[in-house]
């Protein structure tokens, strides 16, 4: 059967037949490069039709239904018409650091790709690091929103943010802590290793509810640092117009769109191999009939399959829950998920230590 | 009590070798790439019919009033400082979850006793009353 680790190595045997080493490396690495952008292309126009269809679903609408077969090539065609926009920068903005923000929010989402498993075997880069590398470049996404949000000189996206600014790094705290909750089961930092130890089993069962817990404020942190609602404060559309990113037009929209679903995808893949077992597949117990049968399904639609009902999960959340108030949405972090997330990590290593686990 | 942080699966040396970190060098170059040609591409693509009216700072439909950057509500502010304390916290979590077990009840004891500070501090922000938004 083919699979993504086999593609791969067809591919490293037939260059390093070819090519010497050096070569052999330089040009993998340019088949990865590639291989992001394209990945990076197809989330974002796989994603924005997802998100207009399930909202649509849930309104009892039909959605987009023009372009194309029931109106899937209609990112397509936004994204070409984004292409062919004049892309302006407003007089009284810092020229410099308003076309920079861009460049850093792609970069983000980007580099973020790197050390997920997306099958079997199949990882660009496998850090021994993995999870601190994750938080520490998600943090980054801060700095490009503040930056473009001070350099448009526009009240609300000044407005937005320091809104954003004020939320995306206090949920960090608790969606930091959570993650930690499942380095404490794994022993591990490593995405692999990480994935490996869920093999007779993902966290979210073997974890008792401790792991619950985790998973829980993970989902709530993440889709208020990736500014979906009910946390979109930053670019609330009924308040703000479009937040920090409302002098952005053209190209340099779409780019800051686009990383931020991106951001989205990687926040669900990183949920998905931390307490869903990546791309591990579904097993019960003693039950070898079954088991035999979901070991049958590619490791990578076990992947894209968890990922993308996390997706659904943030996407129904917008649907079902009016957005906050600034303060009632700190209040949320600072008094309620951040000391339940702080006893939580020490409930988790208690019960690590008195191997209470599977 | 030798502690080695971040040492999961390699040896500290191998840890820390810049090699390891080449791939994602040529990562970061490709973000640039891709989105220095995009915005290349929509520029050569674009109109260029540029008025002064179009490069107005928007305000929803009336004219601009003053410069946007004026101060801020302080409170933004502290909750950034505040994040920055209680981030690096967090931070240290990271050696201890890794090492936890050979650490055992001892290690448990005195991480229970950095939470026991992290929380004094907690509540102390609570009572001064640096969450609360309304004066």
């Amino acid at each position: 059967m083919w699979s993504f680790s086999k593609i791969a190595n067809i591919i490293h045997e037939w260059l390093s037949q070819t090519f010497n080493v050096t070569w052999t490396t330089i040009i993998e690495m340019v088949i990865a490069g590639v291989a992001v952008i394209s990945l990076f292309a197809v989330l974002g126009l796989v994603l924005v039709i997802m998100e207009r269809k399930v909202s649509a679903w849930m309104q009892i609408r039909l959605g987009p239904n023009r372009v194309g077969p029931k109106g899937l090539l209609q990112s397509l065609a936004d994204t070409l018409k984004l292409l062919v926009k004049e892309g302006m920068t407003p007089n009284g903005a810092d020229k410099f650091l308003f076309n920079l923000a861009p460049f850093i929010a792609m970069m983000v989402a980007m580099l973020l790709l790197a050390p997920i498993a997306f099958a079997k075997d199949f990882q660009l880069w496998d850090l021994n690091i993995g999870v601190l590398y994750v938080s520490a470049i998600s943090s980054i996404s801060v700095i490009s929103i503040l930056m473009a949000g001070w350099a448009s000189n526009n009240k609300y996206s000044l407005l937005g943010a320091m809104r954003s600014g004020a939320q995306i790094v206090s949920y960090e705290l608790s969606a930091g802590l959570s993650v930690l909750a499942i380095v404490v089961l794994t022993g591990s930092l490593q995405l692999s290793e990480i994935v490996n130890s869920q093999a007779n089993g993902w966290w979210i069962f073997k974890g008792h509810i401790p792991a619950i817990i985790a998973f829980i404020t993970f989902i709530i942190a993440v889709t208020a640092e990736t500014n979906r609602a009910p946390f979109d404060l930053a670019e609330a559309e009924s308040e703000l117009t479009a937040g920090f990113h409302t002098e952005y037009s053209g190209m340099k929209f779409a780019l800051f769109f686009l990383a931020e679903y991106a951001n989205v995808f990687i926040v669900c893949a990183i949920g998905a191999t931390l307490f869903l077992g990546g791309w591990m597949p579904f097993h019960i117990g003693n039950w070898n009939g079954f088991n035999n049968i979901m070991d049958w399904i590619p490791s990578s639609v076990w992947f894209f399959g968890k990922t993308f009902f996390l997706i659904f999960l943030i996407m129904w959340f917008r649907w079902t829950f009016p957005r906050l108030r600034i303060d009632q949405l700190l209040n949320l972090e600072w008094k309620y998920l951040l000391p339940i997330s702080m006893v939580n990590i020490l409930l988790v290593t208690a019960m690590a230590i008195l191997k209470w686990h599977f | 009590m030798d502690l080695f942080l971040l040492q999961v699966t390699n040896t500290a040396a191998e840890a820390s070798t810049s090699a390891n970190y080449f791939p994602i060098g040529i990562q970061f170059l490709f973000a640039i790439v891709f989105v220095a040609v995009m915005i290349a591409l929509t520029h050569w693509l674009g109109p260029k019919r540029k008025t002064a009216d179009k490069l107005a700072n928007f305000e929803s439909g009336i004219e601009q009033v003053g410069n946007a950057r004026q101060p801020m509500a302080i409170k933004y502010f502290l909750v950034a400082i505040l994040f920055v304390l209680f981030d690096v916290e967090v931070i240290f979590f990271y050696p201890y979850a890794v090492n936890f077990k050979s650490l055992g009840w001892g290690g448990f004891a005195a991480v229970l006793m950095f939470v026991g500070f992290f929380l004094a501090g907690f509540y102390y922000i609570i009572k001064k009353g640096a969450l609360d938004w309304e004066d």
